[in-house]
């Protein structure tokens, strides 16, 4: 498979564990953290971890779009398909979230109209093929997803479908980068900066965390060997004593980003004064509302959405994790209560979740001491 | 899933221990994965079955002086038809396999048909006549069924299950406590073709591939490998829902043993490999309704390969993994550059209905 196959060679992946192996030679700690869920996703899809020397040490960071969603917007979300009668659409990612009256999987099993879509786009299309019915998109993501929101929206508007509306929950990346930096607990050495995000907002808008926090940036692919070479990259600046942001990707990712994709979600798109995020609290000008102009298409204007504040069970500890002050097995409910079939906490839901990630990890560690030990590694 | 009576092990049986707590059925229920598993051991199991059964893919009874396998499947895959299949093709071969998988050769079914009130007269024959079709491929009489009818909207169009009837084959000695470390994983072609292809088929995802569903009676392939390698061949699963995945998983569980997969060494086409890589799918958990596992004894194991590949439709079967000692009860993937990860059964239902 091109662009697939050539990443995943394993004399290139072996040379660049070797590289990263050379570079962390020393007897001090390299804390990094991999700002997107896909990372961590691939991190422990490919088993990356286990290639790394034990001082350099990967943080799973706050993007990973399910964990970061408070359980009152779900909660909020699916009120509009029970009280409203609507159809609620979402990506799959959603479908095992938890809310307060359970997750938009057990809705349904229940008899609300819940249906996955993979894209917006298919959501606009039920309600043109329903239209007596309205249908409710329950927008999750970054700037990754959010551009395909923003035309989704445009397009409503050219065809003029009415019942048709979006309850925005993008959030943008970079006041969830600040709010790590600015935690009391924040221990980082550098940052793995998220590929699919910065196609679209491209490499520059992480400047401020090389200037202002003195950090270095990777942009970095999601293939093994992108990661592994992102990560020597972050070493590399470390040992040079550099500090910049640099980009790994350049096969996808511009410096500038992707201008249209900016455009479209300018025009449809502003800034909220302030969004919860789950296990960060509330985070100033980081998620985006739909404009004015576009109200006919906007859930909380059409419908007043309620605000549901719901607090997470007190036990879970998800926003230490997400800020990586905790390593998901240290939460008290980690593999008991929570678990990735039952999950307490969003971190255990999405396959992006450090928590869902970790999961299993203990077991896997002692597989392969066995492993190695029997000559199985091959 | 059905019990083995027959079978006596120590280490084996059904538990007791635990309850079904689930307030609902879900559709994870019927995905095959974990929750398929808790529904079947914790609730169905202990009130229908002995105490002594084993879950596996057909029992095997006791009737006078003929000692049979016994086995039913259901049908509720949407769409009806698909590239390389239909409900009515399935419904064969799901049965027929399971009695192969059971080392049983099949030979008679029952048919029963579950319709919606509307269905077109045309499709419900061309369904029928695919039964008939794939049954006589497969060397399987029907020789009987049911039919009833729901309202309008009750059912998406039909539903069919069947029931089978196998012999036993004097050449297989399946034994689940048979299996030991060092035993060898085969697997019998591709993976995933057949759930990728009823997910592209539902036209839900704006991909194409040029794909067919994989379903087809494995006794051939199955029979062929007993001839060469009986004595070694120690278990065996089709690797439907949930897929290879959740079949290694539930072996590694009844064993008590751990599983090494060679990732890389697993078949996938580059189709099913390009899909799941853009949906975020795991190939090793796509469902498959053509292919089987088989946990083969060291000694045996290149020549069950190579019995394989000689019948046609077994020119990609390949040795993927081997039986380990530990860590018990898990399946482990190494890769070639020298990574590990603990591969876990289905969880949730990542897929619509597909079989």
């Amino acid at each position: 498979m091109k662009y697939v196959d050539e990443f995943r060679d394993p004399r290139l992946i072996q040379r660049a564990a070797d590289e990263i192996r050379t570079l962390a030679a020393s007897d001090r700690q390299f804390r990094i953290m991999e700002v997107c869920g896909g990372h961590t996703h691939a991190i422990y899809r490919f088993g990356l971890d286990t290639l790394l020397p034990s001082n350099v040490e990967l943080i799973h960071g706050p993007g990973c779009p399910v964990c970061v969603l408070p359980m009152g917007r779900l909660d909020a979300g699916l009120s509009l398909a029970a009280d409203h009668g609507a159809i609620f659409t979402a990506f799959g990612d959603v479908m095992r979230v938890p809310g307060r009256g359970g997750t938009p999987l057990q809705h349904k099993a229940r008899g609300t109209d819940v249906r996955m879509v993979y894209s917006p786009l298919d959501a606009l299309e039920i309600a043109r093929q329903e239209p007596k019915r309205h249908v409710v998109f329950f927008a999750i993501g970054f700037e990754t997803t959010a551009p395909s929101t923003a035309l989704t929206i445009r397009r409503a508007q050219d065809l003029d479908v009415r019942n048709f509306s979006v309850l925005s929950n993008h959030v943008t990346i970079l006041p969830a980068i600040k709010a790590v930096l600015d935690s009391p607990d924040m221990r980082l050495d550098g940052f793995i900066g998220p590929g699919h995000v910065s196609t679209v907002i491209g490499s520059r808008p992480y400047e401020f965390i090389a200037r202002y926090y003195r950090k270095p940036v990777v942009v970095t692919g999601f293939e093994p060997l992108d990661l592994l070479q992102g990560i020597a990259m972050l070493l590399r600046q470390m040992r040079e004593g550099r500090v910049t942001v640099e980009n790994q990707y350049a096969r996808v990712v511009a410096d500038d980003g992707n201008a249209a994709a900016l455009r479209a979600l300018d025009e449809v798109f502003e800034l909220r004064t302030f969004f919860e995020w789950r296990g960060l609290g509330f985070i100033s000008q980081s998620a985006l509302k739909i404009r004015e102009r576009y109200a006919t298409w906007d859930a909380e204007r059409r419908f007043n959405v309620p605000a549901i504040e719901v607090t997470d069970p007190v036990a879970a500890q998800c926003g230490e994790v997400l800020k990586g002050a905790l390593k998901p097995h240290q939460c008290k409910l980690f593999g008991r209560e929570c678990t990735p079939e039952r999950p307490v906490g969003a971190l255990m839901v999405s396959s992006e979740g450090a928590c869902a990630a970790y999961f299993g990890r203990a077991a896997r560690q002692g597989a392969a001491a066995s492993l190695a030990a029997a000559g199985a590694s091959r | 899933m059905t019990a083995r009576t027959l079978e006596s092990d120590a280490r084996g049986g059904i538990p007791r221990t635990a309850t079904f707590r689930d307030p609902q059925i879900e559709m994870a229920h019927g995905a095959g994965g974990k929750a398929t598993r808790r529904l079947v051991e914790t609730l169905i199991a202990p009130i229908l079955l002995d105490r002594a059964a084993q879950l596996g893919d057909a029992a095997v009874i006791d009737v006078g002086r003929q000692v049979v396998a016994m086995t039913a499947d259901a049908f509720v895959v949407q769409p009806l038809t698909f590239p390389g299949g239909s409900i009515g093709t399935l419904a064969v071969h799901g049965t027929v396999n399971d009695l192969a998988v059971s080392g049983a050769v099949p030979k008679a079914l029952l048919v029963t048909f579950v319709l919606e009130a509307g269905l077109p007269g045309d499709i419900l024959e061309a369904e029928v006549r695919a039964i008939a079709q794939a049954a006589q491929h497969a060397g399987v009489v029907i020789v009987g069924g049911d039919t009833k009818v729901v309202e309008h909207g009750k059912a998406d169009g039909m539903y069919v299950t069947t029931a089978g009837i196998g012999i036993p084959d004097p050449r297989a000695c399946l034994s689940a406590s048979a299996v030991a470390p060092g035993d060898r994983i085969l697997l019998s072609g591709p993976i995933g073709d057949h759930g990728v292809t009823v997910l592209l088929a539902r036209g839900q995802v704006a991909l194409d591939a040029e794909l067919r569903s994989d379903t087809r009676s494995v006794w051939p392939l199955v029979n062929r490998m007993l001839a060469a390698a009986g004595a070694g061949v120690r278990w065996m699963r089709d690797p439907t829902r949930g897929g290879v995945a959740t079949a290694l998983n539930e072996l590694a569980q009844d064993t008590g043993l751990a599983i090494a997969l060679y990732e890389e060494d697993v078949p996938v086409r580059e189709e099913v490999r390009g899909v799941s890589e853009i949906l975020g799918l795991d190939p090793l958990h796509i469902a498959n309704e053509g292919q089987f596992l088989a946990v083969v004894a060291p000694d045996y194991a290149d020549v069950a390969v190579a019995a394989l590949r000689a019948t046609p439709g077994g020119e990609q079967a390949a040795i993927v993994g081997e039986m380990r000692e530990q860590p018990t009860g898990t399946v482990i993937a190494c890769s070639s550059y020298g990574t590990t990860r603990v591969i876990d059964m289905l969880v949730g239902d990542p897929l619509p209905r597909i079989c």
